[in-house]
């Protein structure tokens, strides 16, 4: 009986102290490992655009990536477009969904340009810009620093002489690339009658 | 002569590697390598693109109208990766515009056009007699100034591979005459007819690499050329190493591992391996650069393709327009016009025809569609993989091809896409004639935007963070900096405070000294009261003035608080600061007024010793009432200001609130303590009156006298003590004040006493009155 009592105590004894040694550990591990902020608002982070234009309804991309992180759609970035919401998906392990139309649809990438002569020199497109890529001083005609311009359009609706437009990027020649191929057809005899219709229509 | 006897020829020491894969296409070299090689004819317009190398476009150093020699520099090197463009021939600069260029995009870009004089004068040259007298340097600058880029089809800038990086230990130098694309011959004429400026130009390269090494890789499907090579090189140590005829062995990969066994590694150059490989062509220019002075204005390009007629090897100006060259050699346009610029590998379709002869264009092919047919229309992957078999870099092209059509591109670059050479061997074997390189060449440029994009990106990150940050910083600032002005304004006033209770005490030892001299001099005391109460009226003209002067600003500050909201920040400091001296002021004379009152009283005390009762009673009446009179109009000044003060309040802009809440705090201090003393001012006047009431009918009324001063004295004594107790627990902005009420009634609980001691002298003197039981 005795002997048997010995036993329980034993590894009650010894079950409480593992489970002391391991509470320790964990707690110290919790402290000393303890990591800064969300890392999954970073990742999302560094997968949105950065254009900083707020479409999202957020003020930014990173607390749209805070927003998302905390349960938010992943469909409301215009300026990112199927390919970031692809991307989102993938990190998050959801589901990927259309672009919701209500924050704007996917456009091109765009650049603002500043008619120079009509700018009166009001600064309120300075104040408006994200990423302070807009030159200028009170007075004096601004301009936009095209290559830092991620052409979100904040600073269209400040002016109040309108002088801002957005404009395409001019695609060049040094950032051209091939093309992918034409997805090949079945039946080869189609696509060479499908050539010379084209041929002959174009 | 046959590839056997090239063999025969030349018994290369030098055992040979192979590269994985590897495809034989048929050659159709001897369709343009029969002729030797003809100067072509100066064109009516030069057109000169300012990119014809790899890295930044050239700057333009000349204008339009601008009369220009042959040799004379157009456009110069825009930063360290670039090239200098020269005229090809004395003309006229007709105009900078933009016209289309030799780029499978087929789009335009800026370009220089000349329009020749047919003079061909050339502008002064630096020649050299004897280039081994040259030091590397000299050697590096004269190609930097002759704008040599690699000629094999790249345009890698040439200077730069004759300066490789310090750490890199070149042992090897590759003269890459291995020319494995069909079709293209111009390296084998230049090589059979120029073989001796070819190797002038590589032991150029040789020593200024200081290489122990030099090594010719050649196809043995060049016999004359490789006898033209061994003659020129005869007396030099350089090796010619004739490899079998297979494609891509002209990679620069694939001919380094054939003739050193070595690999380059997967994203590293040559030099990193100590190699450095040149082209036939480009070694020609360097000698001429290096020798004569000559700039790269003209090059060999082949002219083949069975719709030319008259095809072969041709020395052209660069900026040759090509559809009138192929026009000087009898070229027929096929139907479905096909040129291509480059070999039937790894060149590109033009989709314009007038376009330029560059320093990159080795060839251009003009086939019919019978030798060369369009690839027949794409099929499934039957997954046979021949593709992986022909590949000379060792990849998966299926999987490749499956990646790239996904999309997945990060998969396509774990399965090292960037190592591909685009040689289109794979495409060549696939059965289901997959154009695969068009697949690798997307994905690699999507990858490429991607990166491009995502650098775009973190550099905005970068900046909306840094813009955050500052205006973080800013706000912080503003509100550091109004914090210290708050904390200043404090201190100041505590300093101002502390000041005042050292003068106080000064004051009260003054009035101590002062003290003994009244008791001593009696005399003297009004004419000193006289001199206390002038200071007084004057301190006070200066408080009535300050305060006029602060109500003034008070209505200019409402006025601009309608009419001119900018100035209400500086006005309301500006009241601050008025309302500061005002309350000096009102100090200065509340504490002057107590000094006077404090010896008036002395001097009532020490007069009552010497003098008459009544008479004391008239002075100490006559001196309290008017201060009296005086702390009540304090006490309602001060309650009106804080009044207004508290509309002010009301009525605030928020940032003007916080300022304003510690005026309204500040006066209702003050309104607290001047309603303190106007109490205790009545306080005493009462009990002064009190006492003063029943005093005059002093002989009759003795009886009552001493109980009434008995009583008066016990009042006077518990009040002392509360007094005493409050000062033992009082605040230490309180201590002050409650030092000199308890001083005050110190004084008077001693009167009290002596008038008290006074009472019962006189009554013990009358023994005539019967009742004096009920006082003691």
């Amino acid at each position: 009986m005795s002997i048997a009592l010995s036993v329980i105590l034993t590894a009650i004894v010894a079950l409480l102290g593992l489970a002391l040694a391991f509470g320790t550990l964990l707690g110290f591990a919790s402290v000393r490992f303890k990591v800064e902020g969300n890392p999954i608002v970073d990742e999302i982070d560094s997968i949105l655009p950065q254009t900083q234009c707020g479409q999202c309804g957020h003020p930014g991309c990173r607390p749209y990536a805070e927003g998302i992180a905390a349960g938010e759609d992943i469909n409301k970035c215009p300026p990112g477009g199927e390919a970031t919401i692809q991307a989102l998906a993938d990190l998050l392990d959801v589901e990927a969904t259309p672009l919701d139309a209500e924050h704007g649809e996917e456009k091109g990438k765009m650049v603002a340009v500043i008619r120079e002569p009509e700018c009166i020199g009001c600064t309120k497109c300075i104040q408006a810009c994200p990423i302070d890529a807009i030159l200028g001083s009170a007075k004096h005609m601004h301009t936009v620093i095209a290559s830092e311009c991620t052409g979100c359009d904040l600073c269209v609706e400040p002016c109040p002489v309108d002088c801002i437009d957005m404009v395409p990027v001019d695609q060049g020649i040094s950032s051209w690339h091939w093309n992918s191929p034409k997805d090949m057809k079945i039946i080869a005899t189609d696509k060479a009658a499908s050539i010379d219709n084209e041929g002959a229509i174009h | 002569m046959t590839t056997a006897q090239a063999s025969k020829i030349i018994a290369s020491t030098r055992e040979l590697a192979d590269f994985h894969g590897g495809i034989h296409p048929q050659e159709m070299k001897s369709l343009s390598n029969q002729t030797p090689i003809s100067k072509a004819a100066l064109p009516p317009q030069l057109i000169l693109p300012l990119q014809q190398h790899i890295g930044n476009a050239s700057k333009v150093i000349v204008e339009v109208g601008q009369q220009v020699l042959k040799g004379q520099i157009l456009a110069e090197a825009d930063g360290f990766v670039s090239v200098n463009l020269h005229a090809p021939t004395s003309g006229r600069i007709e105009s900078i515009s933009e016209h289309a260029i030799a780029h499978p995009s087929g789009q335009s870009d800026l370009c220089l056009t000349l329009t020749p004089d047919g003079q061909d004068q050339w502008c002064t040259l630096n020649s050299s007699e004897d280039v081994t007298q040259l030091s590397a340097f000299e050697i590096q600058t004269k190609v930097r100034q002759a704008g040599i880029a690699g000629m094999g089809g790249a345009g890698f800038p040439t200077d730069i591979k004759l300066q490789p990086p310090k750490h890199a230990n070149i042992d090897t130098l590759i003269l890459n005459a291995a020319e494995c694309e069909p079709y293209i011959t111009s390296d084998d004429r230049l090589l059979r007819e120029r073989a001796d400026e070819v190797v002038a130009g590589l032991n150029i390269v040789s020593s200024v690499l200081q290489t122990t090494t030099c090594l010719i890789g050649i196809e043995d499907n060049k016999p004359e050329a490789i006898a033209a090579l061994k003659t020129a090189t005869q007396d030099s140590n350089i090796e010619i190493c004739v490899i079998p005829t297979k494609y891509p062995s002209g990679g620069e990969k694939q001919l380094i591992k054939i003739l050193t066994g070595k690999e380059v590694p997967n994203g590293k150059i040559p030099a990193d391996i100590g190699v450095v490989c040149q082209n036939v062509g480009t070694v020609a220019a360097i000698y001429r650069a290096v020798r004569f002075g000559e700039p790269l204005i003209s090059r060999i390009t082949t002219l083949t393709g069975l719709q030319i007629q008259q095809r072969g090897n041709v020395e052209v100006l660069l900026g040759t327009p090509i559809n009138w060259l192929l026009s000087q050699y009898g070229y027929q346009a096929a139907k479905r016009e096909r040129l291509i610029m480059g070999g039937p590998m790894m060149g590109f379709t033009l989709t314009e025809t007038d376009i330029p002869v560059v320093k990159t264009t080795n060839c251009i092919l003009a086939p019919n569609e019978t030798e060369l047919p369009l690839a027949p229309p794409a099929q499934a992957c039957i997954r046979c993989g021949l593709c992986a078999d022909a590949c000379p870099a060792e990849l998966l092209p299926q999987q490749l091809y499956w990646f790239a059509r996904g999309q997945e591109y990060e998969k396509a670059e774990h399965h090292n896409l960037f190592d591909c050479i685009e040689c289109g061997a794979c495409s060549f074997v696939c059965p289901s004639s997959i154009p695969l390189v068009q697949y690798y060449r997307h994905a690699k440029g999507e990858i490429k935007q991607q990166r491009a994009d995502q650098q775009k990106s973190d550099q905005a990150r970068v900046r909306f963070e840094a813009r955050q940050q500052r205006l973080e910083n800013e706000q912080a600032e503003k509100a550091a900096k109004r914090k210290a002005r708050a904390e200043a304004a404090a201190k100041a006033q505590a300093a101002k405070k502390l000041a005042e209770s050292q003068e106080i005490v000064i004051d009260s030892a003054k009035t101590d000294s002062k003290q003994a001299d009244l008791i001593q001099e009696n005399q003297n005391n009004q004419s000193k009261a006289a001199v206390e109460v002038l200071d007084l009226s004057e301190l006070k003209t200066a408080w009535d003035k300050a305060q006029s002067k602060l109500d003034k600003m008070y209505d200019a500050l409402d006025a601009a608080k309608e009419n001119n909201p900018e100035q209400v920040t500086k006005l309301s400091r500006a009241v601050e600061k008025n309302q500061m001296r005002v309350n000096q002021t009102k100090q200065a004379w509340l504490k002057a007024s107590a000094k006077t009152e404090s010896e008036t009283s002395t001097a009532v005390i020490t007069a009552t010793e010497s003098e008459t009762k009544a008479e004391s009673r008239s002075t100490s009446d006559a001196n309290i009432k008017p201060d009296l009179a005086a702390l009540e109009t304090a006490y309602d000044k001060a309650d009106s200001k804080l009044a207004k003060l508290e509309n002010a309040l009301a009525n605030a802009a928020p940032e003007q609130v916080e300022k304003l809440t510690r005026a309204v705090n500040k006066n209702k201090d003050r309104v607290a303590s001047a309603k303190a003393e106007l109490e205790t001012a009545q306080a005493a006047l009462s009990r002064t009156d009190n006492n003063a009431m029943p005093e005059p009918p002093v002989e009759p009324v003795i009886e009552i006298d001493i109980p009434a001063l008995q009583l008066a004295f016990e009042k006077a004594d518990s009040k002392l003590a509360k007094l005493e107790n409050a000062l033992a627990n009082a605040k230490p902005e309180q201590v002050e004040k409650l030092t000199r009420a308890v001083n005050k009634n110190k004084d008077r609980v001693k009167a009290a006493q002596d008038e008290l001691e006074q009472a019962r002298l006189n009554a013990a003197a009358s023994t005539t009155t019967p009742v004096n039981d009920s006082g003691t």
